[in-house]
Formats: structure tokens, C-alpha cells, sequence
């Protein structure tokens, strides 16, 4: 949406400055149609985009199983669990163009590697046991993550976190069950489901991102009230969470350095594999291409079905039209 | 290939959470036309059962306030508290008032 700007002067973009700071300092909503900085809204456009690809290039290792489910109650909720991600992946398109970005170009710049998604998704799912394994500790980081954005400063953006979040809630219950199933099976079960945390733990704590002091974002989006806690307090609340659920599955985190701290209140944990982190990040992890080779070939394959809806809209637009006209004759 | 796409138009979703409430804005949505629009708000706004009636209304009708202009548009209602039933006094002890 295209506002045109009344005519510049230094002291009206300094009271609207003002009254943007004020909003935020105010625990005020920002709105789509009020002024705001243009890096707020860069920024918020950048996030918001990111977030959203993560939510559809997240469809895929799951669905890599939809059609080798154990049961058809297992398959349905799995077709349901990526239903959602897909739904998620557009409330948050429609936020991102509130901001004036086009929905074209948020798939083109995704498509071409120009904007990112979440790491996380560029591991691949060998065995059933990973649905589990992504819905317990991939879907709990990003719950984790995503509660506090339910009150981003940005209305719309707010607003569409929390629809996902209520949503997302299922999708780590129902991945707990199937771990737990699992656990309760035979010692081939009971490994499996071991093995899929085993891989799945260090990626998912590298969801939160860098640490604090190597954050670039950090910073100015708790300033902006975009970000409420920084990435080490969102991580640790997540491992906080995740040891004694462990337990009660009866598997364990596959970390030598994981104990209780009793002085701080929190579980330490060990020192995580940042150079994995950036290699992934720089398109080096196991299923990058794949990832987006999968998700071009998507979208090319849909052209007919865009291009068949738009020509019946259009058919039929045309035919209500004329239908009109006679009837006025 | 994707100019499709770009056509399709932004719609706006309203959903009845239930008889007896008005219908409130869910968010938005593209379709080409306004049987797809309803189609999809369904699919992506009522997966749980929250509605039972849907609107959807081509973004581009929406007329709006301008927040440029909030202050002097809703400022005649700010100096009124006479319209509250709070502004008035009324002896303690008086019954159904």
C-alpha cells in the first residue's frame, strides 16, 4: 500500500518520529497505515518474510512421510500438522504486505536465495521417528520463540503470531505422542527415537540464533519492541523446558555438559557448533538445494492451475457482466 | 509464469465465530475471484471450526480514516463526556437509575 507523503519538512518528520516512539514506548500497537521508520519497516519486512518462507519450506520434511505414516491416524494428523504450516506461511505473507512488500516478490527472492528461511529445515528426516523428534523440540523452539512476538510491536504481525501460535500447540503434543509411543515399543522403536533426538538437539538450539554479543539484530529490535528477550534468554528457556520432558520419554539429550546449575537456576549446556550453524546457513547443509529445487518446482508446476483460475475468474466475471447488462435492457 | 499471480486481487476475511456475533476481520488473503476467495478463507481461517458464516470483501473497497487525520476525525467525541452515563450524579441510595 502506497501512502503519499505530504509535503517533507524536518519538524513534521521529527513529531512523527515522536509520536512513533511514543506508540512504542506506550506498549502501543504500530499500524499498518502509520508513519513509521523505514528501517522498522525494512527490518519488520525482513523478519516477517524470513519467518514466512520457514513456515512453507517447513512443509516439506514432514510431508516426505505423510505417505509412509505408521497409521491412518498418525497420516492424518501429519497432513493436518502441514496444512497448518502452509496457513502459517500466509498469514504471515499477508502481514509482510501490510508493509508494502508483494507477495510475487517475497516468493521470487525466496526462490532465487535472496531472503532466507530457518536453518532447521535444510536437515533431512531419515526415519519416522524425525516427525516426532521435529514436532517435540523443532515446533517447542519455535513456540518458544514465537509466544513473545504475540506481542511485537507491529499489530498485524502480532495478530498473526497468534493464530500460529494456538495452532502450533498440537503440532508439539503431537509430536511428544509419537515420541513416546515410540519409546513404549520395541528396543528398535526405542532407538530410533533416540537417534532422532540425538540429531535433532543441536539444531533446534541453533534456532535462537547467535549468541547475544554476535547477534547484527538484536539490538535494535528490542528497542523496537519486536524482539522481547534476547536469543541465549529465549535458548535457555527452551533447554529449561526440554530436560525433564526428556525424561519423562525416558531418552536423553545428547549433551555430556548438560546439568542442573543450581547457583543460576537453569540448566548449562555445552558449547554449540556455530561453524555448523553458518556453513548451513550459507547454503552447505545436507538438503539446502533440495529444499529449493523442491519448492521452484512447486510453484512452476502450479502455473497451470493459477493461470486456469485466473482465466475462470476472468470468464466468469465477463459473463456476470453481460448477465447484468441484459437484464438492465 | 508468475503474472498469474500478481493479478489475483487481495481480499479481506471476515469470519461469524458463531450465531448471535457479528462477523469480525480475520485477515487477508488473494484470489482471483471471489468463490476461490471464500474457498480459501476457509481452508486458511476456519480449519478448527472457528466460524460459520464468512464475507470476503476485495481490499481495494475498503474505505478509510486516514491516521494522518486520527486526532481532528475523532476529536469532537473526545470533549463529550455528557454522553456517559458516568458524567451524571445521582443521590446515593437511588434504585434502577
Amino acid at each position: 500500500m502506497t501512502t503519499t507523503l505530504p509535503e517533507r519538512d524536518a519538524a513534521h518528520d521529527d513529531a512523527r518520529a515522536a509520536a512513533f516512539d511514543a506508540a512504542v514506548a506506550a506498549e502501543e500497537r504500530i499500524e499498518p497505515r502509520d508513519w513509521m521508520p523505514d528501517a522498522y519497516r525494512a527490518t519488520l519486512v525482513r523478519q516477517i518474510a524470513q519467518h514466512a518462507h520457514s513456515e512453507i519450506i517447513g512443509m516439506q520434511p514432514e510431508a516426505n512421510w505423510i505417505s509412509r505414516a505408521p497409521s491412518l491416524r498418525r497420516k492424518a494428523i501429519l497432513l493436518a500438522k502441514v496444512q497448518d504450516e502452509a496457513g502459517h506461511g500466509l498469514y504471515l505473507y499477508s502481514a509482510a504486505e501490510t508493509l508494502g512488500a508483494s507477495r510475487d516478490e517475497l516468493l521470487d527472492k525466496l526462490h532465487t536465495g535472496r531472503q532466507k528461511y530457518s536453518s532447521i529445515f535444510n536437515y533431512p528426516t531419515l526415519t519416522w521417528a524425525d516427525v516426532g523428534a521435529i514436532g517435540w523440540l523443532v515446533d517447542g523452539a519455535a513456540i518458544t520463540n514465537q509466544v513473545p512476538l504475540c506481542r511485537c510491536s507491529y499489530g498485524p504481525y502480532a495478530r498473526a503470531m497468534v493464530r500460529v501460535c494456538k495452532e502450533e500447540s498440537f503440532h508439539q503434543r503431537q509430536g511428544y505422542e509419537l515420541l513416546l509411543a515410540l519409546t513404549r515399543g520395541t528396543p528398535a522403536q526405542r532407538a530410533m527415537a533416540q537417534d532422532a533426538v540425538d540429531r535433532w538437539w543441536w539444531p533446534s538450539l541453533m534456532m535462537f540464533g547467535p549468541p547475544d554479543d554476535e547477534s547484527a539484530h538484536s539490538a535494535q529490535s528490542m528497542a523496537w519492541k519486536i524482539k522481547r528477550h534476547s536469543n541465549d534468554e529465549l535458548r535457555q528457556r527452551f533447554v529449561d523446558i526440554c530436560v525433564p520432558q526428556a525424561e519423562s520419554l525416558g531418552l536423553t539429550l545428547p549433551d555430556p555438559e548438560l546439568r542442573w546449575n543450581a547457583e543460576r537456576g537453569h540448566y548449562d549446556h555445552g558449547p554449540i557448533d556455530w561453524a555448523e550453524f553458518k556453513q548451513v546457513l550459507q547454503g552447505n547443509g545436507p538438503c539446502n538445494e533440495q529444499r529449493i529445487g523442491q519448492r521452484r518446482r512447486a510453484h512452476e508446476e502450479g502455473a497451470w492451475v493459477r493461470a486456469a483460475a485466473s482465466a475462470y475468474a476472468d470468464k466468469h466475471t465477463a459473463h456476470q457482466g453481460a448477465e447484468r447488462n441484459g437484464a438492465a435492457a | 509464469m508468475s503474472e498469474s499471480r500478481t493479478d489475483w486481487p487481495l481480499w479481506e476475511v471476515f469470519v461469524r465465530g458463531r450465531r448471535g456475533l457479528s462477523h469480525t476481520h480475520a485477515g487477508s488473503l488473494h484470489a482471483p475471484d471471489a468463490t476461490m476467495a471464500l474457498r480459501n478463507a476457509r481452508d486458511l481461517y476456519t480449519r478448527r471450526g472457528e466460524g460459520v458464516s464468512l464475507w470476503v470483501v476485495p481490499s481495494t473497497q475498503i474505505t478509510a480514516s486516514s491516521p494522518d487525520e486520527k486526532d481532528p476525525f475523532f476529536e469532537p467525541a473526545a470533549d463529550k463526556p455528557y454522553r456517559h452515563p458516568t458524567f451524571y450524579e445521582v443521590p446515593e441510595g437511588v434504585q434502577n437509575l
